[in-house]
């Protein structure tokens, strides 16, 4: 008789498991994705735990509020260690962020629909003019790496253009030896890509010959292959490819920072003058600017214009 | 008595949810994918999106036919199929039938760790290896391509067509063969013609697993099929209905993200009527 209790106990206790399994199930296929709160990055801890010391003694007033940002998808890494730094600081402080391209963020701040813009181009023109600020908060070198077999060390942009087209087929047209030419970008939506394709002025034009996932996986690809040209961020790449100078600019911090390297972004916080910026908003932008986050920026792959 | 009776009851209800966890699963997923997957259709249509040959789904005008990933697909999958499945049942009458048993154990456990191997693991030696080897070899540029994937593909889905076909091979009665035998067949026309018949059914389920496998694979092909929205080719950078979904979904959105589920569904469908044909064939194999 107790026997069968016990197996009774736990066959009950075995259905609750399997209705729990059920209910876990069905409440996690509803999520939506579209507008995340960004709270964790694990590699920015150091710098998170160095920045509340500092908070604790310079801050004076509680921030708390909610800010809301929309772009680059670009800038996702870079924007998701500011915040996460930032609401480690001030905890009554909620940032979102909402990627979705940096045309959709302009216009987002435009219409008031957000707080802050984020952009990884530069305004134009008519955007100044119809009242945005930009603040430059970093820039994005991407190195053209090619095998570290490759005799090439110097390509211009029209080259560059040329080769990742397809009407450069041979290494010994740029000045390298009698071998072909293999493409090697990142895939359709990356911001990569986008950035590149922009600046060296080849959107939608590029013949790839692999199109990879991450920039790691980019530079394996061109590590493996004596015929390989891809492009990677700058805070990407190894000694295991060769970075080519750009129009005799090697690529290199120094050289982003002062506008001299050609194949280089600005990462940007677009703001609305019409509009009144919360208490939060505002000491966020200027967290953003400050020498605080030099560190954080560059462990998310970008280089920070503060020093 | 009564204590008995509710056991037996509790029991009756345990299953019953066990049965109708798997079933909500299935529809839950079958539910959600059609309901995600419509609405891009609705707006490419249909005959754009299944035979358009054009994928640029983030240009400035963007196009998405699926037309290249489809034959891909398929492409990869035979040739994975061509491959490996005599590949697959040869080996099985080895192991069951050859082998002695020193070189069964070894062999077997070999095909097992096989079995056991994630699948990012075949996609980085593909790439390492796979990928520069083809390159050389055939004095390509690049050496990505459907040819690397469908040799990525066989290694993956041998062992489940091995091990399947072996437990098959070696359930066959003895009598069957020993009459083969008695009746002065050699061994050769035993196996062919007695074994492998007998064990139809055993090695036909190995293959459905292995065609299932490969045609859901998208990690091991993703890293060396080169990923460029091409038509099929051996020596070409190629994508496939799976490595198209998982190359885009993370930085997707709007329609292009819609595109995306609606591929899904595509291959959902793709897999539900694999399945079902070969089922059918099966079951219409085993009343002959």
């Amino acid at each position: 008789m107790r026997m069968n209790l016990r197996k009774v106990l736990a066959l009950v206790l075995c259905a609750a498991l399997i209705f729990a399994l059920g209910v876990g199930c069905s409440s996690s296929s509803s999520s939506d994705t579209a507008d995340t709160t960004v709270s964790e990055t694990a590699d920015t801890a150091a710098e998170t735990t160095e920045a509340e010391e500092t908070a604790e003694t310079t801050e004076t007033v509680e921030l708390s509020g909610t800010i809301s940002t929309n772009g680059s998808t670009s800038m996702e890494k870079v924007i998701a260690a500011l915040i996460e730094s930032f609401t480690a600081e001030n905890p009554g402080v909620t940032i979102t962020y909402d990627a979705t391209g940096s045309g959709t963020g302009i216009t987002a701040v435009t219409e008031g629909s957000t707080d802050i813009g984020l952009s990884s181009r530069n305004l134009k023109d008519e955007e100044t003019e119809a009242g945005l600020t930009a603040t430059v908060i970093a820039l994005d070198g991407i190195a053209i790496i090619v095998n570290t077999a490759n005799t090439v060390t110097d390509l211009t942009i029209e080259q560059i253009a040329g080769l990742f087209t397809g009407e450069i087929t041979n290494w010994s047209e740029v000045g390298g030896e009698d071998m072909p030419v293999a493409v090697i970008g990142r895939e359709a939506g990356s911001g990569t890509r986008d950035g590149f394709e922009s600046i060296v002025g080849v959107e939608d034009t590029c013949a790839y010959d692999q199109e990879l996932t991450s920039t790691g996986a980019v530079v394996a690809a061109v590590a493996s292959n004596e015929y390989a040209i891809g492009y990677a961020s700058l805070s990407g790449i190894d000694e295991s490819v060769v970075a080519v100078d750009v129009e005799g600019v090697s690529c290199t911090e120094e050289t982003v920072l002062d506008g001299s390297y050609a194949i280089q972004r600005p990462f940007i916080m677009v703001t609305n003058d019409n509009a009144e910026l919360s208490e939060a908003a505002q000491a966020f932008l200027a967290y953003c600017t400050s020498s605080e986050v030099v560190d954080i920026i560059a462990n998310a792959g970008a280089v920070s214009i503060a020093q | 008595m009564n204590r008995k009776y509710l056991t037996e009851h509790v029991m009756h209800v345990i299953f019953l949810v066990c049965g109708f966890v798997t079933i909500g699963c299935v529809l839950a997923i079958s539910l959600y994918m059609i309901i995600s997957g419509i609405p891009a259709i609705k707006e490419i249509g249909l005959i754009n999106f299944l035979f358009g040959t054009k994928w640029a789904s983030t240009a400035a005008d963007p196009s998405y036919g699926i037309l290249a990933f489809i034959l891909s697909s398929i492409c990869g999958t035979l040739g994975a199929c061509v491959l490996g499945i005599p590949l697959g049942i040869l080996m099985a009458v080895f192991l069951s039938k050859m082998a002695k048993n020193k070189v069964a154990g070894i062999v077997r456990p070999a095909v097992e760790l096989l079995a056991g191997i994630p699948s990012v693991v075949y996609g980085l030696i593909g790439m390492i290896v796979l990928v520069p080897f083809i390159r050389k070899v055939f004095h390509l540029t690049n050496g990505t391509g459907l040819l690397a994937v469908i040799i990525v593909l066989t290694v993956m889905i041998l062992p489940s067509i091995i091990s399947l076909a072996e437990t098959a091979l070696s359930s066959v009665p003895p009598e069957y063969e020993e009459a083969s035998l008695a009746l002065g067949a050699t061994k050769m026309e035993t196996v062919f013609k007695v074994s492998i018949p007998a064990a139809k059914s055993g090695i036909a389920a190995g293959v459905v697993l292995g065609v299932g496998r490969a045609i859901g694979e998208a990690m091991a092909v993703m890293m060396v099929a080169g990923n460029v929205p091409n038509m099929p080719s051996l020596f070409n950078s190629v994508t496939l209905l799976t490595t198209a979904i998982a190359k885009e979904m993370s930085y997707a959105s709007g329609l292009q993200r819609q595109a995306l589920y609606s591929i899904g569904l595509v291959l959902f469908v793709f897999i539900m009527i694999i399945n079902l044909v070969l089922n059918v064939a099966l079951k219409r194999g085993n009343k002959k």
